[in-house]
């Protein structure tokens, strides 16, 4: 374990809504300083663990401190050092992006000038000045995810929990999201960030957590996951689809390793690292006669770690994203 | 041995429509640590009720039901019941317009729920929930910036009921403290609202319950007519409604001559149903959704 002293520290933490165990006894162990990423699929859990996090719901068992506050007991003491980021922004779609600003900037305590002057700043430091007085429901995705994370930092918080921010944005947008969140980091905000995709938390994140069904299937540094799952993957992609049961039965023996079949009727795929059996099926496979279009290493995706993590792909199906959206829903 | 595309980290060099974010002034703005004091629970009150007015002034439309149903209801009233129930539309404007505002006001504030229930399922709650504030100030805001509303409505009512030949004898002065007396009642009444906006699933059963709650408040009661013509088991229940006190209250207060008894009534009410619905809105607030 690291020896920083820790930001986020849980013990067995469960939520349940109804019969659904959204989060399923989770502990957890955040470093301060650094970026901690949460990955897992729609439904694993995320959601629900940052609003316990975030004391916006309590959990039904365990226990978490943050900064050193218990979450249910000293709820206003959390709720003074972070912020939060929701999935769906968290800003005011019938406000411009200023008036949303000055409003949470009047929430923390800043005079009214004070406030318009730090609405300025920061709408200045996100690129925003252009759009300062245009309502946010006409914002972009990412104009709106900037602001969304301008007013998590009115006052810089010691800890801001990031939900998906970067799902749904282009990729020039998610860049600098990603950059945002460098800069934060460097001037000692720990950030926690949820995510669906292991690029980003590979990119970002010091520690990564990987989620599902409500418990935690590994957690490491990047290098240890990528590790533990096999450290990339190849993806093939044949000119022919015809040839595809053929390319499979000679990559299995090449590469002496499973050989998946991608939902592409020409593409397949296997997880493995061994720079030699790979260079060879390229071989084979050209002595075979199998034309190839794209023959890529690359980090195995989402669901390939899943697979090697779980046994099973990373589902996505609909009673499983109701976990999450039940969340958002109120229980009546 | 990766191909993924690592994302170059720019620094100024953007071209098109998106501006391109500068690492400098970016880490100047992450440099405000210090929080100020925390607001008081009036500051963050007074806050959310601007927030409230903003949204007023970005949507205008939402005053259609604080300006058409007002006029919709006096002229509507004064002229199909007039002449039937009191001789004339005039004579019966008189005793009919106070009860009018009641009316009006009353079923104002549904739109209360409504909007707390359209707000509350949107991240933008999440954020004011994970700041430290006085916890109430969200609600108080928005029932103060609806006390704007409600002023509105009464002010349109009056003005109409003067046109149309309403003669007040309390003057000015009753006019004015009828209207603040309405006022108080329906903040009371709002949080009635809030505590089903909070429960309910959609703004529309949030609408329809409420409204089916307040249609037997307001038309059973001696708004429209004098509760005697009816039968005895009604009478009961009308005399005893909370807007017949309302009512009442309201008539003496704008003609001179209130009855203490109705004022203490209006005050009972008002102070009853904030007491029970006040600490059950903020107690369904605070539980998860």
């Amino acid at each position: 374990m690291p020896e920083a002293p820790l930001a986020i520290e849980t013990e067995g933490l469960v939520k349940t809504f109804g019969d659904t165990r959204a989060v399923d006894g989770i502990d957890l162990a955040v470093p301060a300083g650094s970026v901690y990423g949460v990955l897992g699929p729609n439904g694993a859990g995320k959601t629900t663990m940052i609003r316990m996090l975030a004391t916006l719901i309590r959990p039904t068992e365990g226990s978490a401190r943050v900064l050193g506050h218990d979450v249910v007991r000293e709820a206003d003491a959390v709720r003074a050092r972070v912020s939060l980021t929701g999935q769906f922004a968290s800003v005011d779609e019938e406000l411009t992006g200023k008036e949303n600003l000055v409003l949470l900037a009047r929430l923390l305590g800043f005079s009214h000038q004070s406030a318009t002057e730090r609405a300025d700043e920061l709408l200045d430091a996100f690129g925003l000045t252009d759009a300062a007085d245009r309502d946010v429901k006409n914002y972009s995705g990412g104009m709106r995810r900037r602001l969304d994370i301008a007013a998590s930092i009115v006052v810089t918080p010691d800890l801001l929990f990031l939900d998906e921010p970067t799902t749904g944005l282009d990729p020039r947008s998610r860049n600098q999201v990603w950059e945002i969140i460098r800069v934060l980091v460097a001037s000692g905000t720990t950030v926690l960030l949820t995510t669906q995709y292991l690029d980003e938390a590979d990119q970002l994140a010091d520690r990564i957590a990987i989620i599902d069904h409500g418990r935690m299937i590994a957690e490491g540094t990047p290098g240890e996951l990528k590790a533990s799952v096999g450290a990339g993957a190849l993806h093939v992609r044949l000119h022919d689809p015809e040839q595809r049961p053929a390319a499979q039965q000679l990559l299995t023996k090449v590469l002496a390793a499973p050989v998946t079949l991608e939902s592409d009727p020409s593409a397949l795929s296997s997880c493995t690292n061994d720079n030699e059996r790979i260079a060879a099926a390229l071989t084979e496979l050209t002595r075979a006669g199998i034309q190839v279009n794209e023959f890529a290493l690359g980090q195995p995706s989402l669901d390939e770690v899943f697979l090697a993590l779980t046994g099973h792909p990373a589902e996505d199906d609909a009673a499983d994203e109701a976990t999450d959206d039940n969340a958002k829903e109120k229980v009546a | 041995m990766s191909t993924t595309t690592v994302p170059t980290t720019t620094n100024g060099s953007g071209n098109g429509a998106e501006p391109t974010i500068s690492e400098s002034t970016l880490r100047a703005a992450l440099s405000t640590r210090t929080r100020p004091p925390r607001p008081s629970a009036v500051s963050a009150s007074v806050t959310f009720g601007w927030r409230a007015l903003l949204k007023i002034k970005h949507v205008p439309m939402q005053l259609f039901d604080v300006t058409m149903f007002p006029i919709m209801f006096t002229l509507m009233f004064t002229y199909l019941f007039g002449g039937a129930l009191a001789g004339s539309p005039r004579e019966y404007l008189q005793g009919l317009l106070p009860g009018i505002l009641v009316m009006t006001v009353t079923m104002i504030t549904v739109y209360t729920g409504m909007a707390i229930n359209t707000d509350i399922t949107k991240g933008v709650f999440d954020r004011f929930k994970s700041l430290p504030i006085w916890r109430p100030a969200v609600l108080v805001g928005m029932l103060l910036a609806d006390a704007a509303r409600y002023t509105m409505a009464s002010l349109v009512v009056i003005l109409l009921g003067i046109a149309l030949g309403f003669r007040p004898d309390g003057g000015p002065v009753g006019v004015v403290a009828a209207v603040a007396l309405i006022l108080v009642f329906s903040f009371a009444l709002s949080w009635v609202w809030t505590a089903m906006g909070i429960t309910m699933q959609t703004p529309e059963s949030v609408m329809q319950t409420s409204m089916m709650l307040l249609f037997p408040l307001t038309f059973a009661s001696n708004v429209f007519v004098d509760p005697e013509t009816m039968p005895g088991w009604l009478q009961g229940f009308v005399n005893n409604n909370p807007l017949t006190h309302l009512t009442t209250a309201s008539r003496g207060l704008m003609h001179g001559n209130v009855d203490s008894v109705e004022l203490m009534w209006v005050f009972g009410w008002s102070a009853a149903l904030i007491a029970v619905f006040g600490p059950l809105t903020m107690k369904l607030y605070k539980a998860e959704r």
